[in-house]
This record gives C-alpha cells, sequence and structure tokens, in this order.
C-alpha cells in the first residue's frame, strides 16, 4: 500500500502540496486529477524523489520511500513523466533494454571476464525487451530511433521502458496526451492488463472519459490538497469537484 | 562482409607491421599512436559514453608513468608488476575525482580535472625527493619477459599493441553490457535513467575508474619505452591530443579514438618531414578544422553512416525487395 502522509512542497513562497494525505491500495488504478497547478506532478516527483518534500512522508509497503529515484524505483514503485521522456538517440529496442536494469545481475568482473552467465543473461534480458516492445505494440518498431518517432509512439516507449523496470506500483504522469482517440483505446486496454498483472497504477490525466472509464478509485486535488477521493461515480456527481474542476459538462478533455 | 574483411585486414597490417615498416622511426610512431590509442579510449569511455568532459585526463597518464617508474626504480620491482600497480593507482585517482566531482557532473566535472591535473603536476615538479623534480627520472627500465629483455622497438611494438588490443577488449565488455548502457543511458536522459534504478553517481563513478586505470596503463607502458619520466607527462597539450583522436574519430563509437589515435600520431611526424615547423602547426589546425567541419561527428560515424544509407540504397534497387 502507497501511504502518502501530510506532504508539503513549496517552491519560493509558492505552495504547491498544502499537506497532502491520501493511500493507493493494491491492486487498483487510482487516478489523481486536478485543474492545472493543482499539484499533481509535484506529487508525483516527491513520491519518486526527484523533489524533496519540506514535511509529511511516504511510505510503500509499510516502510518510508526515500533516497534517489534509483533507490525508489528498486523498491518497485516507477513512474514516466509529463513532458515525453525517451532515451533518444537510441531504438526502441535499446531503450526498453535499458529499462531492463534492475533485472540484470552482471557486475564489472564478470563483464570484464566475459563470463558464460553474462551472455546468458543478455540473451534473456532481450528476449524480455522483445516481449515488452509486444505487449504495448511496437515490436514493429524495434529498430527505429526513438526521437524520431510520432508523439504517441514515444509515449508507448516510455510505458515500455517504465514497465521493463518491473514495477509493482505504476505512476503515469498524463500517458495519453497527444495520443489519437484509436491509441487511447489501445493504452486504455494497456493499462488494465496491467492492472491484471498485478501491478497497482497511479494515474495522472485530464482525459476525464478515459479517468472515469479505467479508474477504481479518484483522488482529486486542487491547490495542493486533496479535496476528495473515492469511487468514479461519486467524484463525477461530488459538488466541490464540479465547481473546481469538472464544470457543468464534466467532460473537459 | 565488407566490414568483417576490413577488420581482419587492418589486424594483419597491424601484426606485420615490423616486417614491412621502411625505418624503426616509423615503428615508433606507431609505438606511440598505440600508446595514444589505450589514451583516446579510456578518454571515450567517459566523453563518448557518459557525456563528461575529463580535462584533466593527462593526470592520470601521469601518474600511471610516474608510479611505474617508481616502482621499477626504487624498489626494482618488475614490469610485470609496475604496470598493474600503475593501473590501480590511476583507479584510486580516478574514483577520488569522480566522487568529488560526479555528484555535480557537467562544468564541474571539468574544472575538476583541469585543477587536479594542475595539483598533480605541481606536486611532480616540486616533491624533489620523490620525483627529482624537473629533472625527472631517468633510466626507467625495459621490461623483461623471461630472459629476454623487451628492449627492441619491434618487441615494445608487440607489448603495446597487445595491451592496446586488452584495453579495447576491455572496453567493448563493458559499452556492450548493463553496464555500458546505463553509461549511455545517464548521457541520454539521466533522469529516466534514474527512474529505471540506475545510480548515476555510482556507474559514473566507476566509468572514471575503469577510465583513468585504462590512462595509467598508458602511463607505464609510455614510461617504460622513453625510459624517461618528467613533469612534461601532466602537460596539458596530451589531454587536448586526447580530446581531439575522441571527437576526430568518433566520439562514443570503439574504433573512433583509435583511428583518431592512429591518424593524429602520424600526423604531426607526416608534418614534419614536410614542412618547416612553423607551418606544421597551422597545416595541423587546418586538417582539425576541416574535419570538424565536414565530419561533425566523427571519421567512423561518417562512414558508418554512409554505409548504411549504401546498403539500404541497395535493397531498395533490388527488384522484388520488399517495400519498407
Amino acid at each position: 500500500m502507497l501511504v502518502v502522509d501530510d506532504l508539503h512542497v513549496s517552491f519560493g513562497g509558492v505552495t504547491a502540496l498544502a499537506g497532502v494525505s491520501f493511500v493507493v491500495r493494491p491492486p487498483s488504478i487510482t487516478s489523481l486529477i486536478g485543474p492545472n497547478g493543482a499539484g499533481k506532478t509535484t506529487a508525483f516527483n516527491a513520491i519518486t524523489g526527484y523533489l524533496r518534500a519540506s514535511r509529511g512522508r511516504v511510505t510503500w509497503d509499510g516502510a518510508p520511500l526515500a533516497g534517489r529515484p534509483s533507490d525508489i524505483a528498486r523498491r518497485g514503485v516507477v513512474r514516466t513523466f509529463q513532458k515525453t521522456s525517451v532515451f533518444p538517440a537510441l531504438s526502441v529496442f535499446e531503450n526498453v533494454r535499458t529499462g531492463l536494469h534492475l533485472r540484470g545481475r552482471a557486475g564489472v568482473w564478470s563483464v570484464l571476464a566475459g563470463a558464460r552467465r553474462v551472455r546468458a543473461e543478455e540473451a534473456r534480458l532481450a528476449e524480455t525487451a522483445r516481449e515488452i516492445l509486444a505487449f504495448v505494440g511496437l515490436d514493429r518498431r524495434r529498430d527505429e530511433i526513438a526521437g524520431e518517432l510520432p508523439y504517441g509512439e514515444q509515449r508507448l516507449v516510455e510505458l515500455a521502458v517504465a514497465l521493463a523496470a518491473r514495477p509493482r506500483l505504476l505512476l503515469l504522469d498524463e500517458p495519453a496526451a497527444g495520443m489519437t482517440g484509436a491509441e487511447k483505446e489501445r493504452l486504455i486496454g494497456m493499462i488494465r492488463r496491467i492492472r491484471a498483472a498485478d501491478v497497482t497504477v497511479l494515474l495522472v490525466e485530464h482525459d476525464m472519459k478515459l479517468v472515469m472509464g479505467v479508474s477504481e478509485t479518484v483522488i482529486v486535488l486542487n491547490h495542493g490538497r486533496v479535496i476528495a477521493a473515492g469511487a468514479p461515480a461519486s467524484i463525477q456527481a461530488h459538488p466541490d469537484v464540479i465547481r473546481a474542476y469538472l464544470g457543468s459538462s464534466s467532460a473537459p478533455a | 562482409m565488407i566490414g568483417r574483411a576490413l577488420v581482419v585486414a587492418s589486424a594483419l597490417a597491424l601484426v606485420t607491421a615490423p616486417a614491412w615498416l621502411a625505418s624503426p622511426y616509423h615503428l615508433h610512431v606507431l609505438i606511440m599512436a598505440g600508446v595514444f590509442a589505450i589514451l583516446a579510449l579510456s578518454l571515450n569511455l567517459l566523453l563518448g559514453y557518459t557525456g563528461q568532459l575529463s580535462l584533466g585526463h593527462a593526470a592520470f597518464f601521469g601518474i600511471g608513468a610516474y608510479t611505474s617508474a617508481l616502482l621499477a626504480l626504487k624498489l626494482e620491482w618488475s614490469f610485470w608488476l609496475a604496470l598493474p600497480s600503475a593501473a590501480v593507482a590511476a583507479g584510486l585517482a580516478g574514483w577520488a575525482i569522480g566522487r568529488l566531482a560526479l555528484k555535480l557532473r557537467g562544468a564541474y566535472f571539468v574544472l575538476v580535472t583541469i585543477s587536479f591535473a594542475g595539483v598533480i603536476s605541481l606536486v611532480s615538479i616540486n616533491w624533489m625527493e620523490l620525483t627529482n623534480g624537473p629533472l625527472g627520472l631517468p633510466g626507467v627500465p625495459p621490461p623483461e619477459l623471461g630472459p629476454w629483455s623487451l628492449r627492441t622497438k619491434t618487441a615494445y611494438y608487440y607489448l603495446v599493441l597487445a595491451a592496446a588490443a586488452l584495453a579495447y577488449l576491455v572496453c567493448h565488455r563493458l559499452v556492450y553490457s548493463r553496464i555500458g548502457r546505463a553509461l549511455v543511458a545517464l548521457r541520454e536522459n539521466e533522469p529516466l535513467a534514474e527512474s529505471v534504478g540506475i545510480d548515476g553517481t555510482r556507474y559514473l563513478v566507476l566509468a572514471a575508474v575503469v577510465s583513468a586505470a585504462l590512462a595509467g596503463v598508458a602511463g607505464s607502458l609510455y614510461a617504460h619505452y622513453t625510459r624517461f619520466v618528467s613533469p612534461e607527462v601532466f602537460l596539458f597539450t596530451y589531454t587536448v591530443t586526447m580530446v581531439i583522436m575522441v571527437i576526430a574519430g568518433g566520439k562514443g563509437t570503439l574504433v573512433g579514438p583509435v583511428i583518431g589515435a592512429l591518424l593524429f600520431t602520424a600526423l604531426p611526424e607526416a608534418l614534419r618531414e614536410a614542412m618547416a615547423w612553423q607551418w606544421q602547426m597551422l597545416a595541423y589546425g587546418v586538417v582539425l578544422v576541416v574535419l570538424v567541419f565536414f565530419l561533425p561527428r566523427g571519421i567512423v560515424p561518417a562512414i558508418t553512416a554512409r554505409a548504411a544509407r549504401a546498403a539500404a540504397a541497395s535493397r531498395a534497387m533490388r527488384p522484388g525487395a520488399a517495400p519498407r
């Protein structure tokens, strides 16, 4: 279980998070929504170690989640980024293989010695990379340079890299941004299948149709505070949420 | 495969070089090219793969040269013990500098490496009792292999060739492993690399250690070849030469720095034979500008890109080829 407790983050005089608390129960798909500047990405950054909170704490599996982003990834908490983030000069396949870092064991000495188990491990990792590419539907793009792909496909590369790190909690920051309708449909299917594989998903997304369709729990942030949390239906009917974010039509994106 | 034929031909040419090279002087140039190839490979590990520029790489070269020379002269250690000790000493220095500077990276790493080379150079000049100061350490013994002394140029050439091949193998294995992928990931996109569990500082320090150790090996080979070590080994010019070799040859490729080392060791020597010294530096500069202007990514990436285009074109020309 992810427990975020009284998280405070401020940038200079601007308060981004003013005591945010929520829980994410595994396995589930939970969404974090709210207007721009509500603190969604800041919360992601604080949870995954890219930002230090001035107060409050985050625990995962009952132990504090702290340290550098790489330490947090080692705990099975992996995130994607709001602004598309791939290894731009590498091929799609190399992107995923790089994401498999934590699944490899080979150390310096065995690599330098050219040990047989290192070669076996490389073969195994390459096979895993192929499986992940097939999962996100990029197997036919494997040799293309990631930075040269269309935007929607770069988002899939990013998802594949995150999955390669074998997350148990996956934080997706606006994964559908820039995707076409058909791509979004595929993404929804993927998120469901990720959840079915016992991975807990925490989602930041502006597309309300996607959020309400896929989430089990929705948490609403406004001005750095949680203003509501619950099942999608109750959130859609929540007066504070309608006032702060959804508006009367309830489908801004 | 043209590529494979080229590799076999180059390997054959290098192995048989002492037989067909016209003079010992040419063999000397090739030995120095070998030493510089190890240095360029070592710098490339940092500059080409992690993207961090060490402008104090001559320091690791010098530390290797002095360590090896001092162990051989003062403690009468065999070359075969002095060489790995030089690698260890330089590697330790690389570790210290890496721990110190790679938390900050980028410009700070450049500054710290420059300062480090300056400090080490001053130590070598002023610690008279140990280093003999500006007078240097003459009489570094040549390596011995059983009953044979490797004092001839031919013998030393094969020693340097073997060492360069080993350095190449070390870089090759590292680069094509999960460690090499971690290094490239840090160069390409550090926040993303961290998000999949790659500990930036740890892998950058590792690259600094291996890089410095290889430079130390080159220093040891240099010391036992010229048989004289002086504070000149710390000259900034050495670092600049290494950077030119890596960038002109193609940083982030394995063959590039080797080609760069061969070219930019041979070029000044060729120019020396062809023209007066005033013109040599000018011609060197012109060659460099032309290279950077026309092949900004370096010689090897330019050739491989051209070969890839040619291969793609010939596939497209073939009748019945699948459309891409």
